[in-house]
């Protein structure tokens, strides 16, 4: 079994965000990068589906050269080999286009990335890649299985779960409680400085720029309720907050 | 440059997060000189369709094919573009949400349309087609020019408050052709609860973090949150914990909510689950430690056991209505 396994380079979730140069770029000054968190588990379960029945893993990540740690540290948990395709992810069918493209060549029969990136925020690029490839998509995959060409899973839908079957190939947006994340060891370290990292150029063109970030204001004071007058807390969201 | 708006049904009705991005595609349309078409699948009556007038559709279109009935992402998506063709529609509008967020990504892959997820304010259209979208899960914004000709906007809930205009859509069938290959995913299950409020499209939300001290202790809230019509929801720790289901994990890795009324209890305010919730209106936080970081981002905030306060609001909450 060929599994791709897409990752993101993002900011650690307990990130504070800041903008420079007159608020038209992300402050990378002291943000510590990590591979997304969604990614994460679908890597790890990648790593886990490798170890029980033998499976080869391409790590491909859309994005600029300060993302190689994260690929690095991909191939130190389990990943064979890795791709960089070299430009800015702008925008989700920008970043799509180049995982077709990528798929296209390697003819993958699992393509996994996490359910959304955790700057973006979208949740659509295994959607579209799916469709550009023609084979069907599913997210958030909470547990999978392969069994005989076709692949078991859990998915979250709004509310609940749905336990569903689909024949590969598949692209599949993962989220706990797929796998737990996965720690590299000395040895994984050591032997992913020697692993295949090719780098590509982009295909295709951005569809959106971003002219300019902002922060959301600043909070006001938090009203403070004394705890034995709890009760004025349900008047004040009725009458101040009008909430209720 | 007309207006296509994915609509999604529930219960036979189109639902509340739907009728809000009908009305956001009616404000566009009016910037635009257009009119705005809801696209409609699965199980409704034509009279419950019809309610997107209400809201500033000139038009529905229902798909409504026995085969569509359970969700397919595949399938919708295809309806989806049928529906963009038929309309000649440039800019297409859903409400965010994780069947729309599937439906609209695969629509994009053919229509190479950018999408545009978690957009928060109404399009600036004076020098091209700009709109702000919440990025960072909430921690900061990003305006966004759109180049590409087909445009997706997935907009965040409680980003317009729709005024009713007393109008009635007219409602067309609309049958497009499904190949077979559409369906070669199986469900062989679904697991829903049924009876409670959907976290996502929730205007209340009462959630619990560890103060709550564990599973049997969750009662009290649940009774607020029955008195309130809220929806539950809980942190990261307490679902890792099993002490509630997954899908009620808020957080930047859980759902997101935006609600007018957020009561967090027993919840410290962690960064990360502070980022699923920062966009809720008003945020109330009950917390037994004054220093919890979670009163920083909080409008109203009461010190002490959760125990205790909750019985007094859920009777107070009773008392009200």
């Amino acid at each position: 079994m060929k599994i791709l396994v897409c990752i993101s380079s993002v900011p650690d979730t307990t990130s504070k965000i800041s903008f420079t140069d007159g608020d038209t770029k992300l402050n990378k000054a002291g943000v510590q990068y990590i591979i997304g968190p969604y990614d994460d588990y679908a890597l790890a379960r990648a790593v886990e589906l490798k170890e029980k029945s033998g499976a080869t893993i391409t790590v491909l990540n859309v994005g600029e050269a300060d993302a190689e740690p994260q690929i690095r540290k991909a191939l130190a948990i389990g990943a064979d080999d890795a791709i960089r395709v070299d430009v800015e992810p702008t925008d989700s069918y920008f970043v799509a286009e180049q995982i077709a493209a990528v798929a296209k060549e390697g003819n993958y029969d699992l393509i996994l990335m996490g359910r959304e990136t955790s700057d973006y925020n979208s949740g659509v690029v295994h959607g579209i890649v799916g469709e550009i490839l023609g084979i069907p998509s599913f997210s958030p995959v909470m547990q999978l299985d392969i069994e005989g060409g076709v692949a078991k899973m859990t998915r979250e839908i709004e509310g609940g779960k749905e336990i569903l079957e689909a024949p590969l190939p598949l692209v599949l947006g993962c989220q706990e409680p797929i796998a737990e994340w996965k720690i590299p060891n000395m040895r994984g370290i050591m032997t992913a400085r020697t692993k295949p990292l090719k780098v590509i150029p982009a295909s295709g063109e951005a569809l959106t720029a971003t002219d300019k970030y902002s922060l959301p204001p600043a909070k006001g004071p938090c009203k403070m309720i004394p705890a034995d007058e709890a009760e004025k807390l349900i008047e004040l969201l009725h009458k101040e907050a009008k909430v209720l | 440059m007309a207006i296509l708006v994915f609509t999604e049904i529930a219960d036979g009705a189109i639902k509340k997060s739907s009728l809000e991005a009908i009305y956001y595609g009616a404000q566009v349309a009016e910037k635009l000189g257009t009119s705005v078409t809801a696209l409609a699948i699965g199980k409704a009556d034509s009279s419950e369709l019809a309610i997107a007038g209400n809201y500033g559709a000139s038009k529905v279109l229902h798909a409504n094919d026995a085969k569509l009935e359970t969700p397919n992402s595949m399938a919708y998506a295809k309806v989806l573009v049928e529906a963009a063709n038929a309309s000649g529609a440039k800019v297409i509008i859903t409400a965010k949400s994780s069947l729309a967020d599937a439906v609209t990504a695969r629509a994009a892959g053919t229509l190479k349309a950018a999408v545009v997820g978690n957009v928060v304010e109404l399009p600036d259209l004076s020098n091209g087609f700009k709109v702000k979208r919440s990025i960072f899960t909430g921690k900061a914004f990003a305006d966004v020019n759109v180049t590409s000709d087909i445009k997706v906007l997935a907009i965040k809930k409680n980003v317009v408050s729709p005024v009713e205009s007393g109008n009635a859509a007219s409602v067309e069938a609309f049958t497009p052709a499904l190949a077979e290959n559409l369906f070669t995913a199986k469900v062989t299950e679904t697991v829903k609860a049924t009876g409670t409020v959907s976290l996502p499209e929730a205007d209340l939300v009462v959630s619990g973090g560890r103060g709550m001290k564990g599973p049997e202790h969750w009662q009290p809230l649940l009774d607020l949150a029955d008195a309130l019509e809220a929806a539950t929801a809980c942190s990261k720790p307490v679902s890792d914990l099993d002490w509630r289901p997954h899908h009620e994990h808020v957080g930047q890795t859980g759902v997101k909510v935006s609600p007018n009324l957020y009561i967090a209890c027993g919840i410290s305010g962690a960064i990360q689950h502070l980022a699923g919730v920062n966009s809720s209106k008003v945020i109330v936080v009950i917390n037994k430690d004054a220093d919890a970081p979670f009163f920083k981002a909080a409008d109203y905030g009461i010190v002490g056991d959760v125990f205790e306060v909750l019985p007094k609001l859920t009777k107070a909450v009773k008392e009200l209505k």
